[in-house]
């Protein structure tokens, strides 16, 4: 069992199927209007969405609430409830089969033009068709575009499976018109943050709570909290979680299904877009006549989308042994408190697994594997000083070996029968930015080509994290010994916890993995004291730990210019733009090899992980090394020149 | 009322089974045409024919009359453990000329409670450990001079009273080596005195509830304690147990009943000195006393608060399209303080499962009625037979306020959707209580096992408890390899200010199983667990034994553990009354 929990090759996968095919062939008009008779929740009261909304404004627990806004504040319990109730207003869904019936037929369109195909794991949905009779269900799709929830709107809706009411953010609602329309196909919108705010809180967590205890649909959001721009899986937010587990940890529905989905886009939408905003173009607003401006897309080829329903999870298997009910007994259910200690974190380890959960399901494209190996090259390139690229043969020959090893390491590969035909002869590199004028733009305009290639690699980096940590644990280890490597190993782990999805706590775990899966690929041998890399495990190590690298001088690019450069003045708000500036000099200068480290994504993440590791301080938004750790930031800079001196 | 009262006598084993529930003469069996009937002519029931039955039982569990698992027909005595007897102990025994015995049948007998695991294997024919002798003491003072014995000898001693435990408290500890003496309470069933002035009687502990109330009834009195186990259970038993009666609405629960006790320890008599109704002399030692499952002491008298018997009764039925909707209205009722004697709420199952042991109805009038009633119900209400559940009730008082009670409660149950449906449909509920019991025996014959367990929870957590607990049921069930759909039902038996007492029925067919016993002490306990996680008590008034006893500590905390270990160690440092209940 425990092979089986840490193989990866053992798991099985379901087949696809495109569900673009029959839309092709028959008529889109007929399959909007048609019959749609979803299997329901067995336990469901019918309930309208209007009643919905009574029902929240009634429960106990928004009426405590109340009581207590007014008491604190000195208002009319009634003023505080008017505002609850248009809180609730703003926020609610109105879910129309009508509605939905339109986007079937202009999705249907839409997705013909822009995608190859939409294929999708039938037996997932037959899992899920399952599940939602059985329990509530959760929808936790992974989410690296605007189109995820359409997606699976659309999805449902062809497999006649219940349609989902999902948490949006508020930017939607900018959108007049189409943030009505999402408003009407399900979409029910909160607020990004609210943080002080009971009241609001106390509604839309009520809100939540209601539609899925009486199962009025399932209910979906993203665990990773906004769209990612990176391909990476985002470190999960727990808010919702918290929220939708609450209901099975206070006994008031005998169980939660919760279904990771994972979308994998052959081709994102946003792609050109978000290498732009993380170089500090920043986003347009979400409005109307900019989707109108956008609908240029439409004239290009996006690929497949594979999407797979992954193995519902239910929440009272995941809290067995973990979470003791009996807390919730001495004090009444409707009084919010703040989860206990023991339940943050089994919502935070939940909410880690179901992110891997997501990864694991991911659709890996021969682009990934090609795009990681173009991306070494081209900086191996770059640090000698040439532009030669790849020739086509080798290129091929590496992408094989790559493509055994992303097997080896259980990844979900779709690898197309036929081989590829893109390119006839030459040589296959990164493509060429245009002329621009100063070197600045044309380093940024290359950038741009390098993050996107970067996105197209991320998505493969999951497979390879723990022994890409553990290969360059082992090179920055001053000796083989296993509790040396292992503590280098727990550093790096650390220290990337906010860039990758590593679950606090599980080092010895993802130790553990990462020897076995390199002990099983013959790169590696264990003995009693030591971990040594074999002779054919050499090409295996160093491609891990390039993979690495990258990040790797993101993260010390960020320590140097804290050390160096930051002033007593530095707010949050100046850092990017501020560490932007200091690396593109280091970039012209030559003194850094990857253009990737202008990801203002790594930038931020390497910040939050110094603070979370006490190296920096945020006092009054100002963000300050700390003195007393001012070693931690030695420690970190040591480990990363270590990394490179191999 | 149900029942014809007899006396039950102390060595009673020819009346009643050895190896199940209740009189030797009353059984379901199924006659030679298939169809069930009910032996005997003790019960409304008795001699009837049952005809839905056979098909609700082969409907719900996918029992077949053709599977049978007949019981061990008599009682081998060479499967009997050979007495330890404790030589020195039983000859000063002799010398008190209380009697006592050695025999294998009467030490079996006493050996067990009605737990399912117990009745299995007496089934099977097959004896754990068992008492080594049993004593028949008369009055308290041979009560006094056998636990003196005991002490002087180190001999275990185990008290006796109805046997219908069900949490494994009269089972003997395996471990035990000292001779075990099975101390049997009945036949110190008088009633000792009655005071009108003061309406207490003072009662020896070993009398038998259906007796206690006959012969107060005889006076014009009554105790108005009526435990489901009234015909067979003992008043020490209600007390050592902290039990409840049906009728606690009006006559509360046996620490509301009892003024004066008595009880024998190894360290001496404990009592009070006066029988004031309510007393501020520091933590009530009464309540060291009420459910310390046989580990103190015996109770050997116990005065009691009496009532002059009812003028009229009067049971009567409400109908509820849904169980929440049932719920909601017991609710109402407990919060306006007008519960009658008794109101229970019962699930959609085990609506139906009342409705399989409707006897054969004499005329086609009433059998024309009932059609009626349930197409007015079903049709014309619009209820869905699948969804429906039935309260019962019974009021007590004198005619006038029992009706403008009756009013008062029906109303209520008007606004929760509730139609009266009838007195019939009440007393039934009410008589199959007593039945119940004799029918698992008739599962057993047919690989059906089940049992019931209870719990008192608050009342925002009733019907979450109610759903969980019946779906962990089904699921452990399901997990644990059970081949056919399990029985998984409730109901809420009383109601109180602040919550309520839930029952929860759990029967399954085991066929294809090589341990049931063991799958269902699994399911049991996962029920338990979950019970406990939905914010329910250990227990209501089963009383913890040994079965419960691995979550008394999370139940009454490690200090509250602590106490009452203390006690123990005071009152009983050498561990003479060693069943091994509770701690």
């Amino acid at each position: 069992d425990k092979i089986r929990a840490l193989d990866p090759m053992l798991k099985k996968r379901d087949d696809f199927e495109d569900m673009l095919e029959e839309r092709r062939n028959s008529s889109d008009l007929r399959y909007a209007l048609r019959c749609y008779t979803p299997v329901l929740y067995k336990g469901l009261a019918p309930c309208k969405a209007s009643m919905l909304k009574s029902m929240v404004l009634q429960s106990d627990q928004l009426h405590h609430v109340i009581g207590q806004v007014s008491r604190e504040t000195g208002r009319a319990a009634d003023d505080v409830q008017e505002e609850a109730s248009a809180i609730l207003e703003e926020m609610a869904h109105c879910l129309q089969l009508s509605t939905v019936r339109f986007f079937a037929f202009t999705l249907s369109k839409v997705f013909k033009t822009l995608f190859r195909s939409i294929c999708v794991n039938e037996e997932g949905i037959q899992r899920l068709q399952q599940a939602i009779q059985e329990h509530p269900v959760v929808l936790l799709p992974s989410h690296r575009s605007y189109m995820d929830f359409l997606l699976m709107s659309y999805i449902l809706y062809t497999y006649d499976i219940a349609l989902p009411v999902i948490a949006a953010g508020m930017d939607f609602m900018g959108m007049k018109f189409v943030g009505e329309m999402l408003r009407m196909s399900g979409a029910f919108f909160i607020r990004r943050s609210f943080g002080g705010d009971k009241l609001y809180w106390s509604v839309f967590s009520e809100y939540v709570k209601t539609m899925l205890k009486n199962g009025f649909a399932p209910v979906e959001f993203f665990l990773e909290g906004t769209r990612s721009r990176t391909s990476k899986s985002l470190t999960p937010k727990l808010g919702l979680l918290n929220i939708v587990m609450d209901p099975y940890l206070k006994g008031e529905v005998y169980d939660i299904n919760v279904v990771p989905v994972s979308i994998s886009y052959e081709r994102i939408l946003e792609e050109a877009l978000y290498a732009r905003e993380m170089l500090g173009v920043p986003k347009p607003k979400e409005s109307t006549s900019g989707l109108f401006k956008a609908r240029k897309v439409l004239s290009e080829d996006y690929g497949s989308i594979h999407v797979y329903f992954g193995q519902p999870v239910s929440v009272r298997s995941l809290a067995q042994g973990r979470v003791n009910r009996c807390q919730f007994n001495l004090v009444p259910r409707h009084i919010p408190r703040r989860p206990s200690e023991e339940i943050q974190s089994f919502v935070n380890d939940s909410a880690y697994r179901l992110v891997r959960a997501q990864e694991e399901n991911m659709v890996l494209k021969p682009w990934v594997l090609l795009a990681s190996l173009l991306l070494q090259n081209h900086h191996q390139d770059q640090t000698a000083g040439q532009k030669r690229g790849m020739v086509l043969e080798e290129l091929t020959a590496q992408a094989v070996w790559l493509r055994d090893m992303f097997r080896e390491y259980g990844a979900f590969l779709h690898w197309p029968v036929v081989l590829l035909d893109i390119c006839v002869g030459g040589q296959v590199k990164p493509g060429e930015p245009h002329s621009t004028v100063t070197p600045e733009e044309e380093l940024l305009s290359q950038a741009v080509i390098v993050l996107s290639c970067a996105s197209y690699r991320n998505q493969g980096l999951h497979v390879f994290l723990r022994p890409a940590l553990l290969a360059s644990a082992i090179n920055a280890a001053s000796s083989n010994l296993k509790q040396e490597v292992f503590n280098s190993f727990s550093f790096l782990r650390n220290m990337f916890s906010n860039e990758f999805i590593l679950c606090p706590g599980a080092t010895v775990q993802d130790f553990e993995e990462a020897c076995y899966l390199l002990v099983k690929t013959g790169a590696l041998q264990v003995t009693q004291q030591e971990l040594l890399v074999t002779e054919r495990g050499q090409r295996t190590v160093a491609f891990l730990t390039s993979m690495l690298d990258p990040f790797l001088q993101g993260y010390q690019v960020v320590c140097r210019f804290l050390c160096e450069e930051a002033t007593e003045n530095l707010t949050e708000k100046q850092f990017v733009p501020a560490v932007r500036k200091f690396i593109i000099k280091h970039l012209l200068a030559g003194r850094l090899r990857y253009t990737e480290v202008l990801s203002s994504d790594l930038q931020k993440n390497s910040l939050a992980a110094l603070l979370r590791l006490g190296a920096v301080q945020k006092i009054k938004g100002r963000i300050k090394l700390s003195k007393v750790t001012y070693s931690s930031v030695f420690l970190l800079r040591t480990c990363v020149n270590l990394t490179y001196n191999c | 009322e149900c029942v014809e009262w007899e006396v039950t006598d102390g060595g009673g084993s020819e009346i009643m089974k050895w190896n199940g529930w209740g009189y030797s003469d009353s059984k379901f069996l199924f006659n030679k045409k298939g169809q069930a009937e009910f032996t005997g002519k003790r019960y409304r029931l008795s001699g009837m024919i049952i005809p839905g039955l056979k098909d609700w039982m082969e409907g719900t569990f996918g029992a077949n009359l053709q599977h049978k698992t007949p019981a061990t027909p008599l009682l081998t005595s060479s499967a009997v453990q050979p007495a330890t007897l404790n030589k020195a102990f039983l000859e000063e025994l002799k010398s008190t000329g209380i009697p006592f015995s050695h025999d294998a049948e009467d030490r079996v007998f006493r050996a067990h409670g009605h737990c399912l695991h117990e009745i299995f294997a007496l089934r099977e024919g097959k004896f754990g450990r068992v008492p080594d002798m049993v004593v028949w003491p008369n009055c308290h003072n041979d009560v006094v001079k056998i636990v003196e014995l005991a002490c002087k000898h180190n001999v275990c001693v185990i008290p006796y009273g109805g046997g219908t435990s069900v949490s494994s408290a009269l089972e003997c500890p395996p471990e035990e080596t000292r001779s075990i003496v099975s101390l049997d309470t009945s036949q110190m069933n008088r009633i000792l005195w009655i005071d009108e002035k003061n309406l207490t009687a003072h009662v020896e502990a070993g009398i038998v509830g259906q007796d206690l109330e006959r012969l107060l009834n005889e006076s014009g009195y009554c105790t108005g304690h009526e435990p489901d186990s009234m015909e067979f259970s003992s008043l020490g038993g209600w007390v050592a147990t902290r039990a409840s009666g049906m009728k606690k609405n009006i006559y509360g629960n046996i620490e509301d009943l009892v003024i004066h006790i008595r009880m024998v320890t190894p360290r001496g008599v404990i009592e009070k000195s006066c029988q004031g109704p309510r007393m501020s002399t520091g933590p009530d030692i009464h309540h060291f006393i009420m459910g310390s499952e046989g580990t103190l002491g015996v109770v050997t008298e116990v005065t009691m608060k009496i009532r002059p018997m009812p003028e009229y009764q009067k049971y009567g039925s409400v109908v509820f399209p849904n169980f929440e909707q049932g719920v909601a209205c017991l609710r109402e009722v407990a919060k306006q303080r007008c519960a009658p004697a008794s109101i229970r709420l019962m699930d959609n199952e085990q609506f139906k499962f009342g409705h399989a042991l409707k006897p054969q109805v004499s005329s086609i009038f009433t059998s024309f009625l009932d059609g009626l009633k349930t197409f007015y119900i079903t049709k014309f209400k619009g209820f869905d037979p699948n969804r429906l559940c039935v309260a019962t009730l019974l009021f007590e008082g004198d005619r006038e306020k029992v009706l403008q009670h009756e009013k008062q409660v029906y109303d209520i149950a008007a606004k929760f959707g509730g139609l009266a449906a009838g007195e019939d449909n009440g007393q039934r509920g009410y008589m199959l209580t007593f039945v119940i019991a004799y029918l698992r025996d008739l599962g057993m014959d047919y690989y059906v096992i089940g049992e019931s367990f209870e719990t008192s929870v608050p009342w925002d957590r009733v019907l979450d408890i109610c759903r969980n607990v019946k779906a962990r049921i089904i699921q452990e069930c399901k997990d644990k390899g059970v081949q056919f759909p399990p029985l998984s039902t409730c109901r809420v038996t009383q109601t109180y200010d602040t919550g309520a007492c839930v029952y929860f029925y759990f029967a399954f067919n085991y066929r294809g199983l090589s341990d049931p016993v063991h799958v269902y002490e699994q399911v049991e306990h996962a029920a338990r667990e979950e019970i406990l996680a939905n914010g329910g008590s250990l227990s209501h008034h089963h009383g913890v034994g040994k079965l419960r006893k691995e979550w008394m500590r999370d139940t009454v905390s490690n200090v509250g553990v602590g106490m009452l270990k203390s006690v123990k160690d005071y009152v009983d440092p050498d561990n003479i009354f060693g069943n091994r209940n509770l701690l």
